[in-house]
């Protein structure tokens, strides 16, 4: 279980997030929304540690993140980044197999490529990709190869940045789906950032609204067309007028 | 704030900005130094920076080294006619070659070569969130990307410079025999009894101290890029201006460490 209580960090005079208290269970999907710019990346990269918060506190299972040991604490995490974050300089196959080829869950080489190849195979990309680099592929091919990687080292918890930002709306929908079945299948815990609506109901147990800095509404994704929160509504259906400035 | 006094304001503010900017350098220096000395240790990367750097430099500082060699024959040789002194261009060639212009030039060619690449291409990992997937990854990016490029400049640049030594001594060989009329013996001979190994060592020094600020410097740009192809390009030209600066102060420095006492 993460859990997020009353963090705070701003940039210079910029107060990105406010006070953010959220929870998110062992084994669901829980999907943060909410506009450009509030902060929903900066709230992921708070838990993982690429950001340090300026104030609160954020546990997994109860620990504090920020102390303990680092690496055994990153292994659980598998994350797939917006833009796929792939290394340009290496094959395909070494950029998924990039966490057993090195450091503590190191593998035979043999061994790591073969498992690089499955999980290839496993997100709908044939072995003839594995020796390709990242600038050969197409976006949506990336993506795939970025969630190749995520669930490469069979983590606890999935983070998904954006998973269908520049897709066209079939290969989001065949990202969404795998998503679902991976998390489903591996038992994993995953947090997806996104605004994308279809994302949303296709990958998410759980929902919270992100707005200003502040959770402003979380729940059940079933909840979400009912949530009476003038917020969400105004989110969910993209409408202009309502409490969130179009313009900000 | 007074007409007076604002130039001073700016002028101390700048000042301030320059002493913290090279504290942060010097920061990151000594972080890069901790972590060479600490596992785990990433070979392939080594080994993939040293063809980079040492490599793949081969060609641009032997062709610098062969024009400088023949241009400082032919400067010495008309310049030491005034006073009839024209036979000392071989040991002279020689001399300025491994002491001065092999390192110098050598380490701003390779400035101009590395720093740059080493600075866009950490900025544009930095920029694509490929630093920030390497941390996610448990790796931790100044082992995988700053110990090895650092440790293959400084290891690389003094044999770069050796060549360029080399390459530079034939090239002042080639011009003192085909358009000056030295007897290729003698040219030889002058240039191998007046050269000390102190010259060459002290060369050799300076080459690693070069390779060690060029390799560092393009990780900090890189590492501190800022955001799109803006921020890469500012950190690509603010490596190799720093570069180029610091190994002039940096040669300038040991020459008088080794050569004034």
């Amino acid at each position: 279980m993460i859990t997020l209580s009353d963090v705070h960090k701003s940039f210079g005079p910029k107060r990105v997030l406010r006070g953010v208290d959220l929870t998110i269970e062992g084994g669901s999907s829980m999907v943060i929304i909410g506009g450009s710019g509030t902060g929903k990346s900066v709230a992921l990269k708070c838990i993982l540690g690429l950001i340090t918060p300026d104030s609160g506190q954020i546990t997994l299972d109860g620990q504090d993140v920020t102390k303990g040991d680092r690496d055994a604490f990153l292994a659980r995490f598998g994350m797939l980044f917006q833009g796929g974050a792939l290394f340009d300089s290496l094959p395909v196959w070494q950029n998924v197999a990039f966490r057993l080829l090195r450091g503590a869950l190191k593998r035979p080489h043999d061994e790591a490529r073969e498992i690089a190849i499955e999980k290839l195979r496993r997100v709908g990309l044939t072995p003839e990709t594995a020796d390709l680099f990242p600038s050969e592929l197409s976006g949506g091919m990336q993506k795939r190869v970025g969630l190749a990687r995520a669930i490469a080292a069979e983590p606890e918890i999935i983070f998904f940045d954006e998973p269908t930002t520049g897709l066209d709306p079939i290969m989001s929908g065949v990202i969404n789906e795998l998503i679902r079945e991976i998390v489903t299948e591996m038992g994993a815990t995953a947090m997806t950032i996104t605004h994308d609506m279809s994302s949303v109901r296709a990958i998410a147990d759980n929902i919270a609204m992100l707005h200003d800095g502040v959770i402003k509404w979380t729940g059940p994704v079933s909840q979400m067309d009912d949530s009476g929160d003038p917020y969400l509504d105004q989110f969910i259906h993209g409408r202009a007028e309502g409490p969130i400035e179009a313009v900000r | 704030m007074s007409a007076l006094t604002a130039p001073l304001a700016a002028l101390g503010a700048a000042v301030l900005a320059l002493l913290a900017a090279m504290g942060r350098v010097a920061l990151f220096a000594l972080e890069t130094v901790s972590h060479l000395l600490r596992p785990p240790f990433y070979a392939r990367e080594l080994w993939i920076s040293l063809v980079q750097i040492g490599w793949l430099s081969l060609p641009v500082v032997g062709l610098t080294a062969l024009f400088t060699g023949g241009a400082l024959a032919l400067q010495i040789y008309s310049g030491g006619a005034r006073f009839n002194a024209e036979e000392v261009v071989p040991s002279i060639v020689a001399i300025g070659m491994v002491r001065e212009l092999g390192p110098v030039l050598g380490g701003l060619m390779v400035a101009a070569r590395v720093a740059s690449s080493i600075a866009a291409e950490i900025g544009t990992m930095k920029v694509t969130e490929q630093i920030d997937a390497l941390v996610t990854l448990s790796t931790h990016p100044m082992k995988y990307l700053t110990v090895p490029r650092v440790l293959a400049a400084t290891l690389a640049v003094p044999v770069l410079v050796a060549v360029g030594d080399a390459i530079g001594i034939m090239g002042g060989y080639i011009v003192g025999v085909t358009r000056l009329g030295f007897n290729e013996a003698a040219y030889l001979k002058n240039t191998v009894d007046f050269l000390e190994v102190w010259d060459v060592t002290s060369g050799l020094i300076k080459g690693a101290a070069f390779g060690f600020i060029i390799a560092v410097m393009g990780c900090y740009y890189g590492m501190n890029s800022g955001r799109g192809a803006q921020g890469v390009g500012r950190a690509t030209k603010a490596a190799v201006v720093a570069a180029s600066v610091l190994i002039l102060a940096a040669n300038y420095l040991l020459t008088e460490a080794f050569f004034t006492s």
